[in-house]
């Protein structure tokens, strides 16, 4: 028992942990915001933060890119949005879902409850497998289509994603706003009641599935999803080193099939394979090069 | 056809990056950026369940 609370003691938070944070208290700094119940406006929030972080709450400096994606669909102009795309492109190139693993609050805040030592779910595959592609839904319907053809009578459109669904919304806008000015406390009813059952149902999830939100619904996700494979931030997997143990995959909180698609669309980057390799394999740096770079590259590097 | 995988794989990581570095310029000629911010400066309504 003894020992137990020593290894607690002397066990350091992982590096994704404190990227995490560090990204978390970066991404929302405004922290006089949360005090006073108002949001920040200066000039920062016309860029777009690479990860799902409502541009409502009221410690964030920049805007939210899924929402700014709807705006610029919905809105008056109906003009194709060149520059949240083009921004979203940047960081889907240049880092794929490392955004998920490493950067996005609200992935950290599934971790943490995640950590609740309560029994875990597992999700038969005939069940996840297709589930998986529920968020490519959400991304395309309540992201793009309907904010760019459901047009209400003002002759712009809703947010369908961040009306309906985000969570993040509700944890980081809706909750924090409302805690610190009444007159919204007023305003809140059967949408808000809606938006705190979602968000609810997705806490308790995650307490008992590894990232419920990131496996099945982030329209975010979704798009990194795509261009994981070419991104420059990648994973690597030395074969001549692989002894086929299958750690990696036992411990990826992601269900990747690590030995056969390590750079696949589910692959958030977090680096637990890494850590559990007992021959060090698995790598994860940036590719710049037009050659393959190999994970002993990559080690030799660093 | 092996060997050419990384080389074609380094090809499309610049195209894309190319390409949406020239989105944003784009975006920001025509001034979308002043939309984002225009929407992100406002509490969104719908975003924290009210509206």
């Amino acid at each position: 028992m003894f020992g137990v609370h020593r290894d607690r003691v002397k066990r350091r938070p992982p590096l994704q942990r404190i990227v995490q944070l560090c990204s978390a208290v970066l991404f929302n700094g405004y922290a006089l915001g949360f005090r006073k119940g108002k949001i920040f406006t200066g000039r920062s929030k016309a860029v777009c933060v690479p990860v799902l972080n409502c541009y409502s709450c009221p410690g964030a400096l920049g805007s939210c890119p899924i929402g700014a994606l709807q705006t610029s669909l919905g809105g008056a102009g109906r003009r194709f949005p060149f520059y949240v795309l083009g921004l979203l492109m940047l960081f889907g190139i240049v880092l794929g879902r490392a955004v998920c693993g490493l950067l996005c609050p609200f992935g950290l805040v599934q971790d943490l409850l995640h950590k609740i030592p309560v029994p875990k779910l597992k999700v038969p595959p005939a069940l996840d497998r297709p589930a998986r592609y529920l968020k490519y839904a959400v991304l395309l319907v309540l992201v793009v289509l309907l904010p760019a053809l459901a047009v209400t009578g003002a002759g712009v459109a809703v947010p369908y994603f961040c009306k309906y669904l985000c969570p993040a919304g509700t944890l980081e806008g809706g909750i924090p706003l409302m805690l610190a000015d009444p007159a919204l406390r007023g305003l809140a009813g059967a949408l808000f009641n809606w938006k705190a059952l979602v968000l609810l149902v997705i806490l308790a999830a995650s307490a008992l599935i590894h990232r419920p939100f990131c496996k099945y619904l982030c329209p975010l996700g979704a798009f990194y999803s795509l261009f994981n494979r070419f991104s420059f931030y990648r994973m690597e997997l030395d074969k001549s080193a692989c002894v086929g143990c299958k750690q990696c995959e036992r411990s990826c909180p992601m269900d990747v099939e690590v030995t056969k698609n390590i750079n696949g669309g589910e692959c958030i980057r977090c680096g637990k394979c890494k850590a559990v390799c007992p021959t060090g394999a698995i790598a994860s740096g940036f590719a710049f090069g037009v050659k393959g770079k190999s994970a002993n590259d990559w080690r030799k590097s660093v | 056809m092996k060997s050419n995988r990384p080389a074609a794989a380094a090809g499309i990581r610049y195209g894309l990056l190319a390409l949406a570095l020239a989105m944003i310029a784009a975006g920001v000629i025509r001034g979308e950026q002043l939309e984002v911010l225009n929407k992100a400066v406002r509490i969104c309504l719908e975003c924290i369940g009210i509206g």
